[in-house]
């Protein structure tokens, strides 16, 4: 311990104050612990994305990880304030022909395994609850429990929450070593345990642990008289979603609250340009006008663009740093990180005192990337 | 000299105005109100901060970045 060294700060600090370090302060702090976390002030994923809570099912470990967070953000919804905004709109996966009519079938097939509702929407049925779409899909395979919030307010929420046990404070961490963190203002802070959930700031601190960028755009409307009620998603999502390189776009339309559309959506590979790039939006506008003709009659009022944050594999890295006794990394969930946060913070809670995992923790495992063991041939499987 | 409806009332004025300046013409400057209500007037003047979105001729458009036309309607969005 050096010089500078302080007695514990706090029984866990958290890097980061976006939805996953502040899910996970709400859930260490309600057993009791003290939680200090530390925010450099700049944003990231959580105040660019779209905070659409949804069931995704492209791999077991990721349908059970979302399924499960689900769950635990509708015993939470009742009590989110109104600034939290959140809606169980549902979300519409929307077939454009037979052959998604197919994807649909076998998704809802892969979703009652798990326990979450769903039900096939016709053709005629469709356009009957989404006038604004197109009139020729082949219909919809809607999600009822999947909904919306505001990430940013959210997280500002949870972070006010549990009887002053959190604080939070502004600072910049330059080094993590272990159980210990370097302030820029200078000053080494230790803890029992640290957490990163700086997303990708994590890249500065732990340089080896592989988290590739996946620029994205989004654009909003003026606001209008609803004329969608669901979250609007095309089956051909997933494809787009889980390309390995090049520029991909795909149909994700969100009713706002406030009568605005929010529309995505778009990915990159390995570009931390933050600008709008026209090209690409126009791609993107050009996928949603396809599905709601009416869109161009709409004025937008912003557009911005964001970073999700991937690891090799598409799943988050859950659990304690492997040659890094007490720091512990909820980092990596690519585009689902607001869906993920209740679940995600629920396991780094169970593992971090020893309580049983709430589910199969082994597809989430820092060794899979992380640590001298990983670099070893054959060691990552 | 061109007559532009405002929320359904007739302005007489000279040609070469933008809506923005009709607003602050007209007996209130406002051109929408927000989420929770609160008035909200042209700001920047150049099409950036979309303070000033009104409907007009039926589309939602930015009163700073139109020029006013005769037989033009603008509503104000509330």
């Amino acid at each position: 311990m050096s010089l500078q060294a302080r007695t514990a700060a706090a029984d866990v600090v958290i890097v980061g104050a976006g939805i996953m370090g502040a899910m996970c302060a709400y859930e260490l702090a309600s057993r009791g612990l003290s939680i200090l976390v530390i925010d450099n002030g700049t944003g990231g994923a959580t105040g660019a994305g779209m905070g659409h809570l949804v069931v995704m099912d492209d791999n077991p470990a990721e349908l059970a990880l979302s399924r499960y967070s689900i769950a635990l953000w509708n015993t939470l919804r009742k009590r989110l304030p109104e600034a939290c905004a959140y809606r169980n709109c549902g979300t519409l996966w929307l077939a454009a022909n037979d052959e998604e009519c197919g994807l649909a079938e076998a998704k809802q097939a892969r979703l009652v395994e798990y326990g979450a509702q769903s039900e096939w929407i016709s053709a005629s049925a469709l356009r009957q609850l989404e006038p604004m779409l197109r009139p020729d899909l082949a219909g919809a395979l809607k999600v009822f429990d999947d909904g919306i919030l505001y990430a940013p307010a959210t997280a500002r929420w949870l972070l006010h929450q549990q009887d002053g046990r959190i604080t939070v404070q502004e600072g910049d961490v330059t080094r993590v070593e272990g159980n210990r963190l370097c302030l820029s203002e200078g000053g080494w802070l230790t803890a029992p345990a640290i957490l990163l959930a700086n997303g990708l700031g994590a890249f500065r601190l732990l340089p080896d642990v592989p988290l590739r960028p996946k620029k994205g755009h989004l654009l909003i409307t003026d606001r209008y008289p609803a004329c969608i009620n669901h979250q609007l998603v095309e089956l051909g999502y997933a494809a787009s979603a889980h390309a390995d390189d090049g520029t991909s776009v795909a149909f994700n339309v969100q009713p706002r609250p406030t009568g605005q559309l929010l529309i995505g959506s778009s990915r990159q590979f390995d570009t931390l340009d933050k600008r709008v790039e026209f090209d690409v939006l126009g791609r993107m506008l050009m996928r949603a006008q396809d599905y709601l003709p009416g869109l161009g009659e709409l004025n937008a009022i912003r557009g911005w663009t964001g970073f999700r944050v991937a690891t090799p594999d598409g799943l988050p890295l859950l659990g304690q740093h492997p040659d890094q006794p007490g720091l512990w990394l909820a980092l990596g969930h690519e585009g689902l990180g607001v869906t993920t946060a209740s679940g995600s913070a629920r396991l780094i809670a169970a593992q971090l005192l020893g309580e049983a995992p709430p589910f199969d923790p082994a597809p989430f495992r820092t060794e899979r990337f992380v640590g001298v063991a990983s670099h070893t041939p054959g060691a990552a499987a | 000299m061109i007559t532009v409806y405002l929320d359904g009332q007739p302005l007489v004025m000279g040609e070469g105005l933008t809506v923005a300046a009709m607003l602050t013409l007209s007996e209130s400057s406002i051109a929408r109100l927000s989420c929770t209500g609160q008035p909200r007037a042209p700001f920047c003047g150049m099409g950036i901060c979309q303070e000033c979105r009104v409907t007009i001729d039926g589309r939602r458009q930015l009163a700073c970045q139109t020029l006013c036309q005769e037989g033009m309607h603008v509503e104000r969005t509330v």
